[in-house]
């Protein structure tokens, strides 16, 4: 019994430092944004490698989102005789929850836990410990710009979820099932609001930008530099990374979309 | 720099890894100017004291004094600051994957100097040239053996002719004719520029030639040290033991462990697994 209470305070007290030291890395990191603004070809390859790479991940995934959204949505609405309303409902599940968690949620797989890898491979081999002895701090060469540009990243990545879903869904509403082409636009350009649907769509991709990129390079960072340590936070990566994700999905839809 | 003799002070320094003492009250001076060597069998903590004394690790107790600075009270900016002045060659050589030869080399020359292409590219390749790889400027870590990858990050250490340098193991892996190379090449980067040098190696005959100051470390203190005639004559039993690399006597061959013999015999009970 007195073992076990032990283990857990042992558990506790070691999740609380973790959190203390992910903060530290967190402020050290954007305190670096004049070093990121000096050395912007850091950044942009930053934004290369997380962003632009995984636009192929994120485009598929989204045509194929639409595809079935516009399938489901058709067959429910037809029942009602409102598949003219396909085309908002694509529109406004896309822009207000699939987009921001879906291509977080990939984000976190494909750029996170690459993220992860590529700096538990630098602490391992003393790439780190080498540059911070040549004088230049790793948090702020190597940790703020992927930092940055994962925020930067995953809106523009979201946003490109969403407009090739919209064109999924059309393909599967309009040209195959029928739909008429000048309602399926027409309804969704009256009903999505900008700052309601578009807006907030983005500010929520923006916080799970922030916050897996967070857990990504905190994890990294933090490893024991071994294969084994890299290998388990970079499933960690993932792991944190999507749960945080859905979660703050949730509080996010409360404070947006909860006041009846 | 303040001119007094010694460039690093190290008093009382005490350094814990898990409860173990890796060192307990050491006390150490690397006198300027000079090459010191440190000795010491494997897993003393040579490597430890380097990152001690480049403030990557903080001591328990006791202090860590370069140049005058208190190395463990120093602020984040000062520490790197400090570190533009210091040179490390890490055991493993740890060069930037993503970076080429070249680059590695070029990179503390275009972070801390705002240098004009040309006279970085002349300076990448006088370095590079002295420690024989001139040629393979353009290959990327990943395509060099070891010892080209510790002679390669030894170019990138020296490339901003640093005060003090500090040398984890430079000859492990080098052939002999490379390796008389490079102790030469040590010998006169301290000299031409004058550096003060600290040299960590466990080739004897090596250290003992070129280093001005040896200091021999064994069970977390300082066991002898002294001008390598002065190690060489040493009657301590140790010592002797050491430089005459014999597994029997009073340094322990083996990291510490329970009886062979029961080791082997018990093994089922202790539960071996692999
Ligand atoms: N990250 C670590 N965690 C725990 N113990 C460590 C760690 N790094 C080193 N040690 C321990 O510290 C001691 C000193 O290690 P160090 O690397 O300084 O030895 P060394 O003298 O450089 O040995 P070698 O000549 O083999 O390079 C070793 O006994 C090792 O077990
Ligand atoms: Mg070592």
């Amino acid at each position: 019994m007195l073992d076990w209470l032990q283990h857990i305070g042992h558990r506790v007290l070691s999740v609380v430092a973790g959190l203390g030291r992910s903060a530290q890395l967190l402020i050290a990191a954007l305190f670096g944004v004049g070093y990121v603004l000096k050395n912007f070809r850091l950044l942009v390859k930053q934004v290369y490698v997380t962003g632009v790479l995984s636009i192929a991940i994120i485009g598929v995934s989204g045509l194929f989102i639409g595809m079935v959204l516009g399938l489901q949505g058709y067959s429910i609405l037809v029942d009602f005789g409102a598949e003219e309303a396909l085309g908002q409902m694509v529109a406004l599940t896309l822009l207000r929850e699939l987009s921001p968690v879906v291509a977080a949620l990939l984000f976190a797989g494909r750029a996170g836990s690459a993220l992860t890898a590529e700096i538990g491979l630098m602490k391992a081999t003393e790439q780190l410990a080498s540059m911070e002895m040549i004088g230049v701090d790793p948090i702020k060469r190597v940790i703020a710009p992927r930092l940055y540009a994962g925020i930067i990243a995953l809106p523009l990545l979201c946003i490109l979820f969403s407009v090739v879903g919209v064109w999924g869904g059309m393909l599967v509403g309009v040209e195959w099932l029928g739909v008429f082409e000048g309602s399926y636009w027409g309804n969704m350009q009256a009903s999505v609001s900008f700052i309601h649907d578009v807006l907030n769509g983005v500010i929520k991709s923006v916080v799970f930008a922030f916050v897996v990129t967070w857990i990504a390079v905190f994890q990294g960072y933090d490893l024991e530099p071994t294969s084994e340590g890299i290998s388990r936070a970079t499933t960690k990566t993932v792991v944190h990374g999507s749960l945080a994700v859905l979660g703050l999905d949730f509080v996010l839809t409360a404070l947006m979309f909860g006041d009846f | 720099m303040s001119d007094t003799a010694n460039l690093v002070e190290i008093n009382g320094l005490t350094f814990l890894r898990e409860k173990r003492a890796i060192f307990s009250d050491l006390s150490l001076r690397i006198p300027k100017g000079k090459i010191t060597a440190i000795m010491g069998p494997s897993g003393t903590g040579k490597t430890t004291l380097l990152r001690l004394i480049g403030g990557q690790l903080k001591p328990d107790q006791g202090n860590v004094v370069v140049d005058g600075l208190g190395v463990p009270g120093l602020s984040r900016k000062q520490l790197f600051e400090l570190r533009q002045r210091m040179g490390m060659l890490f055991q493993s050589g740890a060069l930037f994957s993503e970076l080429s030869v070249f680059e590695n080399v070029a990179f503390p020359l275009r972070v801390h100097t705002s240098l004009p292409d040309d006279m970085i590219r002349d300076l990448v390749l006088i370095k590079l040239e002295s420690v024989g790889l001139r040629g393979a400027r353009d290959l990327m870590p990943s395509e060099l053996s070891g010892g080209m990858g510790r002679r390669v990050a030894l170019a990138r250490a020296i490339a901003l002719d640093p005060e003090l340098m500090m040398y984890d193991e430079p000859f492990v892996g080098q052939d002999p004719i490379t390796l008389g190379v490079l102790v030469k090449l040590i010998r006169q980067l301290n000299d031409a520029l004058n550096m003060t040098t600290v040299l960590v190696s466990h080739d004897i005959d090596e250290c003992l030639s070129i280093a001005d100051h040896v200091c021999v470390l064994s069970g977390g203190q300082v066991l002898v040290e002294g001008t390598p005639e002065e190690i060489l004559k040493s009657d301590l039993a140790e010592v002797k033991q050491f430089i005459q690399g014999l597994p029997d006597g009073p340094v322990p061959f083996r990291y510490p462990a329970s009886d062979f013999a029961e080791d082997i015999l018990f093994a089922g009970k202790s539960g071996v697994s692999v």
